[in-house]
């Protein structure tokens, strides 16, 4: 079916302001065929049916928009944590500013490394997740990254690795548009946890596949604050195992556009999927979680759990689904998005969706809107508790449900502070 | 130390006068009962005294050791020493018994230029108190009030009383949904707390309360005003004749 006119244009304007980057046999073959599927998607355009709620303009045009520079005297997330420290500045490996890689105790390595070689593990991998997440919804910006990604790094791990992966996103300059492109596999029985924080660029577009193989286990947490004026794109593609464990959570404060994607297959029986984020959204905010996660094996669990806290005019979304496929009998799939607004000028937009062709399956779904109970403020307020404080109380334990998602203690905790930090310097 | 002159209140949304005139000393450990029909005005005396929104006041004044209450925010009450035993409390989900706990006691102490409490003596202190109104260590760490017994939940309000030590306690209508055992355990709770620099303010349907926290002076409140008052034999005779002989004997 032909594009129309608007969305080609938009389309071939945006691809003739960038080159594809060089590499070995495999990798080009991968970058050329994700170029053909932005060809013949488009780019997302603000009338497409997936877009409704978030506008893909910023995203799409050719030049990134400014992004300023912030900082406060807070501490960087996971600053006080034993882990491999992988740092991109604007979208670069830095290699000074990062751990050794060959140390790490797992294999490691930077995607051009990867894909100058004529065999590598990574080529079953890259663009191969996403280009299945394309059905049945297409997500072209997850293709464009398949096909334009500079950088990035594949990892693989046999074992239970020692330490975190802690991929740390620095942002030196105003206008960079940076775009990377990681490859994750969890061998049978293999356990990783992966960290993630830092505002990247003024416009990030990134993808993350991930393999988690049966028995494996994948932990992901994730931070994305700091810079207000910083616009993200970001997916993730996940395949589950048999008996294999995924878990994501993330926490996102400030941003004037964020679209988070996760896209899961649970393809054995017996998986668990659990994707969290909680998100605080002052002002011009606008952060969209999408998810899709698709039950193809016996005996699955799925959850979602997504909580937005809004103010001053700030704007969530949510679109989440569950999709059971003919077999996936026993899926046990709960889905609940629910949104604090402080004010009468936030927005919270959701769409839940569940779609089912097996008759043996639990699926719950529940979306909610509201503001801050009167009752349990004035109950906390009359034993004496400011109002301020009060309400930061009310707002956390609202956060509590995704971020109690999080199974790792010390990693909660980590999470708990920063958001009542991100509180404490927001006044209501 | 807490005087409530001539109070006038109405419900802010609606022009429905339910405090019509209230006047009350209530001093230094002496212990007051209110008791009253439904609807005489007890719980909203409690709630406007303790600053719940939602109330207009018309007219008089209401002070606690001659600051004006009326002029606080809740928190400002709470730090001047004043403490409302609710009579429905609030299931707060997400936010642990301990931490909220910990957080009002060190915010009143905060608010009166005290040192705060460290969490070592915190606990001890807690744990001691507890243990008194027979709370375990699994009701501590459960969301406030969430999935508490009726009773359990105001062997809570009475922990927290304990904790924060106020000056002045209202204690609307603590004894309703509670069964024998648990109306003795608040009762001592309440008991023990009992000295002479802290006043009660005991609001009651029912005079079985009074017979566990003894009053030294009992009030008959109707139609948003005091009408009569005495000893806690007058609670007794409420028992035996119910509130029509007294409200007819006054009207």
């Amino acid at each position: 079916m032909a594009l129309p006119q608007a969305k080609l244009d938009a389309t071939e304007t945006r691809l003739a302001a960038m080159a594809l980057p060089s590499g070995g046999a495999w990798i080009t073959a991968a970058r050329d065929a994700a170029l053909a599927r932005v060809r013949e998607m488009g780019l997302p355009g603000r009338r497409d049916e997936y877009w409704k709620f978030t506008r893909p303009d910023t995203l799409v045009e050719p030049q990134a928009p400014k992004a300023a520079l912030f900082s406060h005297d807070e501490g960087m997330p996971f600053d006080d944590m034993d882990r491999v420290r992988v740092v991109f500045v604007d979208g670069v490996f830095d290699a000074a500013a990062s751990d050794d890689l060959t140390a790490a105790g797992i294999e490691i390595e930077r995607l051009e490394t990867a894909a100058a070689q004529d065999i590598h593990w990574a080529r079953d991998l890259y663009g191969v997740l996403e280009e299945k997440g394309q059905y049945p919804v297409m997500r072209p910006l997850a293709a464009l990254n398949t096909a334009y990604a500079t950088d990035g790094v594949v990892i693989r791990v046999t074992g239970k690795a020692e330490k975190p992966v802690s991929l740390i996103y620095r942002h030196a300059s105003e206008t960079s548009d940076a775009i990377l492109h990681h490859v994750i596999k969890l061998e049978e029985g293999a356990e990783l946890t992966v960290l993630e924080n830092g505002p990247a660029a003024a416009r990030f577009n990134k993808v993350m596949e991930v393999e988690v193989a049966d028995n494996a286990k994948f932990h992901h947490v994730r931070t994305q604050g700091r810079d207000h004026e910083r616009r993200a794109a970001t997916h993730i593609f996940a395949r589950l195992g048999t008996e294999s464990v995924f878990k994501s959570f993330t926490m996102t404060v400030n941003g004037v556009l964020t679209r988070n994607e996760c896209v899961i297959e649970l393809t054995g029986d017996d998986a668990v999927a659990h994707v969290a984020g909680a998100a605080l959204g002052d002002g011009d905010f606008h952060h969209d979680d999408t998810v899709f996660i698709t039950h193809d094996a016996v005996n699955c669990e799925s959850r979602q759990v997504f909580k937005k806290v809004l103010r001053n005019g700030a704007t969530g979304v949510f679109q989440g689904k569950i999709l059971v496929q003919p077999g996936a009998q026993k899926t046990d799939g709960y889905q609940i998005s629910q949104s604090l607004l402080l004010d009468d000028d936030s927005n919270f937009l959701a769409k839940p969706e569940l779609e089912i062709y097996a008759d043996d399956v639990a699926c719950s779904h529940g979306s909610t809107t509201g503001a801050i109970d009167e009752d349990m403020l004035f109950y906390l307020r009359a034993r004496g508790v400011p109002l301020k404080k009060a309400q930061d109380l009310l707002v956390l334990a609202f956060l509590a449900e995704a971020v109690e998602e999080i199974e790792d203690e010390p990693l909660r905790d980590h999470i708990t502070i920063r958001l009542q930090g991100w509180l404490e310097r927001h006044s209501h | 130390m807490l005087e409530i002159k001539n109070l006038h209140v109405q419900l802010e949304e609606e022009d429905k006068k339910i405090l019509k005139g209230v006047d009350l000393v209530v001093e230094p450990g002496k212990v007051h009962a209110i008791m009253g029909p439904n609807g005489s005005g007890k719980s909203t005396l409690s709630y406007v005294l303790s600053g719940r929104d939602g109330y207009e006041v018309t007219d008089g004044t209401a002070t606690l050791d001659g600051e004006d209450l009326l002029e606080m925010e809740p928190e400002e009450r709470a730090a001047a020493g004043l403490f409302l035993a609710f009579q429905y409390p609030v299931e707060i989900p997400g936010v642990g018994n301990m931490t909220f706990l910990r957080t009002a006691v060190n915010a009143q102490r905060k608010a009166r230029g005290q040192e705060e409490m460290s969490s070592t003596e915190f606990l001890k202190v807690i744990r001691e108190k507890a243990k008194e109104l027979k709370i375990d260590a699994e009701m501590l760490k459960r969301p406030v009030n969430v999935g508490f017994s009726g009773g359990e939940k105001k062997r809570n309000e009475i922990l927290q009383m304990a904790m924060l030590e106020p000056r002045m306690c209202i204690l609307d209508e603590t004894d309703s949904g509670l069964d024998v055992d648990a109306m003795k355990l608040v009762s001592d709770g309440v008991n023990a707390l009992r000295d002479a620099g802290r006043g009660f303010l005991v609001i009651t349907h029912y005079q079985r309360l009074l017979n566990h926290i003894k009053p030294d002076v009992v009030h008959i409140m109707s139609d948003g005003r005091i009408v009569k008052t005495g000893g806690p034999e007058l609670a007794l005779e409420v028992e035996e004749n119910g509130y029509a002989d007294i409200l007819g004997e006054v009207a």
